[in-house]
């Protein structure tokens, strides 16, 4: 009897457990193994130790990808972290017409970064798009351009579609942080004579530190996860300028067939992630130990 | 306060409308989609986009519908999202409870292998994922797309279902296990009714997850007619390189059932949102 009741919670376990450790755990660490041998993906991957490692770090390409991503998170936990702390703040209280205004900034959430993509590839498109039409309506001609075409701007101009989409994301949790902020708190603060910059500075920031922390966190990873945007927008080009690491391992890997060439660009990408990974980790420790 | 008190203030009245304006600009792809789509590809290029159109056709949509492929990519999108979503729902569930209710050696290292999971950069499990699909038979199948997002979804739902299912007070299940309830009777029929809130939250979110996935399409099919709206809309792309006009209509055809389900469910959206970076 005691002994069965030991095995129950592997009888709830077993299923996804299994499941989860051959699609998820397993191919993590098998891309370890592939990222030493040389692959086609058809016949059997050859061992050949660091030999990839030695190439990438040679790689132009890599260094541009690392660059872009390194953009990409610049971008990520600036414009969107501030936007949506300042959006949470005009709209977390009795504004005529709140509702319309939060749906508005988090209606890009639902739709997939294809459809995004797609819909701003022809928003900057050189000759019909809207963003060159007004600027030539206005006079500013010097400025329309070939926005995803100059390998000046075609990085920036696939982040800021990205950066339109999180706006929203980043409010969205804000807004339910400053639900748990004491109101009593920031009338104390009022009544102690602080102005609305002090209160805010000195109350209602430190309170939403956790959220911060979060919100931070979750634009670094999905900075790191970018491939769907500039797939669909440039494929990494021109010239492999908007060329970011998850892009650039998937050509490496199913357009050029280097596929362990390709495990060893995702182990690094892995490691760069992994630092987040555990920041995170580390919070929800921290939250498990209040319990 | 009273609409007619939050003009008082001028202040407040430019705000406010500064905010109308910023919205404004913020569903600019929107409507330039829109305006878009009922127009000719020839109107555009002839007046240019800032122009009345001359006509105005709804042709744009029934080419993307039929020459286009989104009539088969659609309903492909359904095939691969439902059954996916609810295994991952019934197997998170199945072990959130064992996490969230049992003593046992390694449970918390289980929990932070779920919880850490789902922060993994998808490409670092592309290929192995891609090698085992095609060792079992299931390259190029819905169902072999079907499991591997079940199986990365998992880690997510486990994580948010058991620290919902933490909250429920003990005593509860504590009484069914005296009247002698079995423990898979006690999830079934009483674990499972208190976390229907949860449930509802997670699966607005997961559905439009995987409903809009595109990298792992990509990877597992290569048959054009097995392709979700995704990929079949980078397919549209290329097919039609230079019809802007046709593939803004076929992309606002993929985003109607997510919008649908953004303004009926909005409220668990933004639930499920909220509660994956909240704990």
């Amino acid at each position: 009897m005691l002994r069965s009741k030991k095995l129950v919670p592997y009888y709830f376990l077993i299923v996804p457990l299994l499941l989860y450790l051959g699609w998820v755990i397993g191919p993590m660490l098998y891309t370890f193994y592939l990222s030493l041998t040389k692959w086609d993906g058809i016949s059997a991957p050859v061992f050949r130790g660091l030999a990839n490692y030695e190439r990438l770090f040679r790689d132009p390409i890599f260094f541009t990808s690392l660059k872009n991503n390194l953009r990409w998170i610049i971008s990520f936990i600036t414009i969107p972290v501030v936007a949506g702390l300042g959006l949470a703040l005009a709209l977390n209280r009795a504004i005529p017409g709140a509702k319309f205004f939060k749906a508005s900034f988090y209606s890009p959430l639902v739709l997939s970064l294809v459809v995004c993509g797609l819909i701003w590839s022809w928003m900057y498109h050189p000759a019909g798009g809207l963003i060159n039409s007004v600027l030539r309506a206005v006079g500013l001609e010097n400025l329309a351009r070939g926005w995803l075409s100059d390998e000046k701007t075609v990085m920036w101009a696939i982040i800021a579609v990205a950066v339109w989409r999180q706006v929203g994301y980043v409010m969205v949790l804000y807004l339910a942080g400053l639900q748990g902020v004491d109101p009593q708190l920031i009338d104390a603060a009022k009544v102690d004579g602080a102005n609305s910059w002090n209160t805010f500075r000195h109350v209602i920031l430190p309170l939403l530190t956790p959220v911060t922390t979060i919100v931070v966190v979750i634009s670094i990873i999905d900075s790191l996860r970018a491939f769907d945007l500039v797939s669909v927008m440039t494929r990494g080009g021109p010239y492999n300028s908007s060329s970011v690491l998850a892009n650039f391992m998937y050509i490496e890997a199913f357009n050029n067939y280097k596929m362990g060439y390709a495990a060893a660009i995702s182990v690094i990408l892995f490691f760069i992630s992994a630092v987040f990974i555990f920041i995170y980790l580390w919070r929800v420790m921290q939250d498990e130990l209040e319990y | 306060m009273s609409t007619a008190k939050f003009f008082s203030s001028p202040w407040r009245t430019l705000g406010f409308f500064l905010l109308i304006l910023i919205t404004l600009i913020w569903l600019l792809p929107f409507l330039t989609a829109l305006l878009t789509s009922v127009r000719t590809n020839d109107d555009i290029l002839t007046q240019g986009f800032i122009a009345i159109p001359k006509e105005w056709t709804l042709q744009n949509f029934v080419t993307a519908w039929n020459r286009g492929g989104l009539h088969k990519y659609l309903p492909n999108s359904f095939i691969i999202t439902i059954p996916a979503l609810f295994a991952t729902l019934l197997l998170s569930s199945l072990s959130a409870y064992a996490l969230a209710r049992f003593k046992f050696p390694g449970n918390r290292l289980l929990f932070f292998l779920y919880v850490g999971g789902t922060m993994l950069p998808f490409q670092v499990l592309l290929l192995p994922v891609f090698r085992l699909t095609d060792a079992l038979g299931l390259y190029d199948t819905h169902l072999g797309l079907i499991l591997f997002h079940t199986a990365f979804q998992l880690g997510f739902c486990t994580f948010l279902l058991r620290n919902y299912m933490r909250t429920v007070p003990g005593e509860i299940l504590e009484a069914a296990r005296i009247d002698g309830c079995g423990e898979f009777r006690i999830w079934a029929q009483i674990m499972m009714p208190l976390t229907l809130p949860a449930l509802a939250a997670l699966a607005t979110l997961e559905f439009t997850w995987i409903f809009n996935d595109y990298l792992w399409a990509i990877v597992l099919l290569r048959t054009d007619a097995l392709k979700p709206v995704t990929a079949g809309l980078a397919t549209l792309q290329g097919q039609y390189v230079t019809d802007w006009t046709v593939i803004v209509a076929g992309a606002l055809i993929a985003t109607v059932p997510t919008v649908l389900l953004f303004i009926f469910l909005q409220r668990y959206f933004i639930e499920g949102l909220t509660l994956g970076a909240t704990k």
